[in-house]
């Protein structure tokens, strides 16, 4: 791997760890998965009219997020129902729409150089994602207690939801060009999940999980090169592996 | 609008789908002043309160006094427990969007008597009493001109309970807030409330509690086995 998309990586790595604490908090650690799923059908249209598939995938991911967005307004149960049928079917069509080539690549990642306006789109991406939670982290967090105080707060409840929910489908299509969209969800869930179990703060949460995520990354990359190997899938087995021994250390609290 | 009314409601309804929860509601609130809603269990209390905040559709007319900022405390929350936010995290956060800052984080906790080393506890690991007074604290940091609390002293000690209806009347009266409160607390009622709202099936009433708060009535609300006698103050 090139110096350039190492340091691009790392700065994916930022993204997916700050997205991550929100997301786990906000109990989404079971929908960053299927709604990854969406970019499938995305990339399939891509390729089929002949465009960067990093448009289509990026188009279908907001979308997906719209849909999640909407779909919560209404009863919660009655969300997990539709997201499990919606993003699988979503998969199932995609699958239809590409080569198992192109698909392989899509899931886990692919192989090759990247070009100047990947280099471009992914740290555009990265920098709009951490502004963002710069600007808005006030906010989440008393909209994660209680949207009701949030909104007595001044806070538009909705419209920093569907921004949450923006944020996050633009860092699962950063994943789209270097670990694949499903590992991508891994990536952003696990560091999270990790600091969860270990932080005692809101701050230290953040920072570890932007920490678990560089090592994964890093430690993951320098793996791939040694054993000859997928980059992706050694990022999130060595980031599950960090999340299984952080278990083994007792919980001061429990 | 009367322009020494905070709240004006009319012909409030709620409705969830088939189910009417508040049918025609119509009350005001005076500046300054406080209110006591009560009723059974599932009468729309808290519906009325997140109605009012705007947080649920309804139907009427709610008109709050131009300048209005609300202090909202909900009675419980859906929080995962076990996430590393601690009460510091949640009273920076709220305190950060104060334009104008009457109150610092640490001074709040002190008013409501929580330690800083238990405010440094993650939310979830708080006591039932403590979590409450943290929600009283990130209410008022806010700098509200009117409290909305939803049975603020649920699951608070008795010597507790005292200490935060004390807190908001002197708040009440230093500042001159309106309070609207939810309780089950008669004695309360009697103690702080200008004015008692109740909700039930039945029918809605709306007045000063020593008229309002017949035994009658509440025999009619609550059904059998409530015994409670009027104080003459």
């Amino acid at each position: 791997m090139t110096t350039e998309s190492l340091l691009l990586s790392m700065a994916v790595a930022i993204a997916a760890g700050l997205v991550g604490c929100f997301a786990v908090m906000r109990r989404m650690t079971l929908a960053a998965d299927p709604l990854s799923h969406i970019a499938l059908p995305g990339i399939g249209m891509a390729l089929a009219l002949h465009i960067h598939p990093i448009f289509g995938a990026v188009t279908m991911l907001f979308f997906g997020a719209f849909l999640v967005w909407a779909l919560e307004d209404r009863a919660r149960a009655a969300t997990e129902t539709m997201i499990g049928v919606v993003f699988s079917a979503a998969l199932a069509v995609g699958a239809l729409m590409s080569s198992g080539e192109d698909l392989i690549e899509a899931l886990f990642g692919g192989a090759g150089a990247l070009s100047r306006s990947e280099i471009m789109f992914g740290y555009v991406a990265v920098a709009s994602i951490i502004l963002f939670f710069i600007t808005q982290k006030n906010r989440l967090v008393i909209m994660l207690v209680s949207p009701d105080v949030a909104s007595t707060a001044g806070i538009n409840v909705r419209r920093l939801n569907f921004l949450f929910l923006q944020t996050f489908a633009l860092a699962i299509a950063l994943g789209l060009r270097y670990s694949g969209v499903l590992l991508m969800g891994a990536l952003i869930i696990i560091p999270a999940a990790t600091a969860k179990g270990l932080a005692r703060n809101l701050n230290s949460m953040l920072w570890m999980a932007i920490s678990f995520a560089i090592a994964a990354t890093l430690l993951g990359t320098w793996m791939a090169g040694r054993l000859h190997r997928e980059t992706g899938p050694l990022i999130v087995t060595v980031a599950a592996a960090m999340f299984f021994l952080s278990l083994l250390r007792p919980r001061p609290d429990s | 609008m009367e322009p020494q009314n905070v709240l004006e409601v009319n012909g409030l309804t709620v409705q969830f789908g088939q189910t009417r929860v508040l049918s025609n509601l119509s009350f005001s609130v005076p500046k300054g002043s406080s209110l006591a809603i009560i009723g059974p269990n599932g009468a729309g209390k808290t519906v009325l309160f997140r109605a009012l905040i705007g947080a649920i559709h309804s139907e009427g007319t709610i008109r709050w006094a131009p300048g209005t900022r609300i202090g909202y405390v909900p009675q419980k929350l859906d929080l995962e427990r076990d996430i590393p936010m601690t009460g510091i995290d949640f009273l920076k956060a709220r305190s950060a969007l104060v334009q104008k800052q009457t109150l610092d984080v640490l001074s709040v906790l002190g008013l409501v008597g929580i330690p800083v080393e238990i405010a440094q506890h993650p939310i979830g690991t708080m006591s039932g009493g403590q979590f409450q007074r943290l929600l009283i604290a990130v209410a008022l940091v806010g700098g509200p001109n009117v409290l909305l609390l939803d049975e603020p002293t649920a699951g608070v000690d008795e010597p507790g309970q005292e200490r935060l209806n004390e807190l908001v009347r002197r708040f009440q009266e230093d500042q001159g807030l309106t309070v609207l409160f939810i309780s089950h607390e008669l004695s309360v009622v009697y103690r702080y409330a200008m004015n008692v709202l109740c909700l039930s099936h039945v029918r809605a009433c709306f007045g000063p509690p020593q008229t309002v708060l017949t035994p009658a009535l509440l025999q009619e609300m609550y059904g059998t086995g409530v015994n409670f006698h009027a104080h003459d103050h």
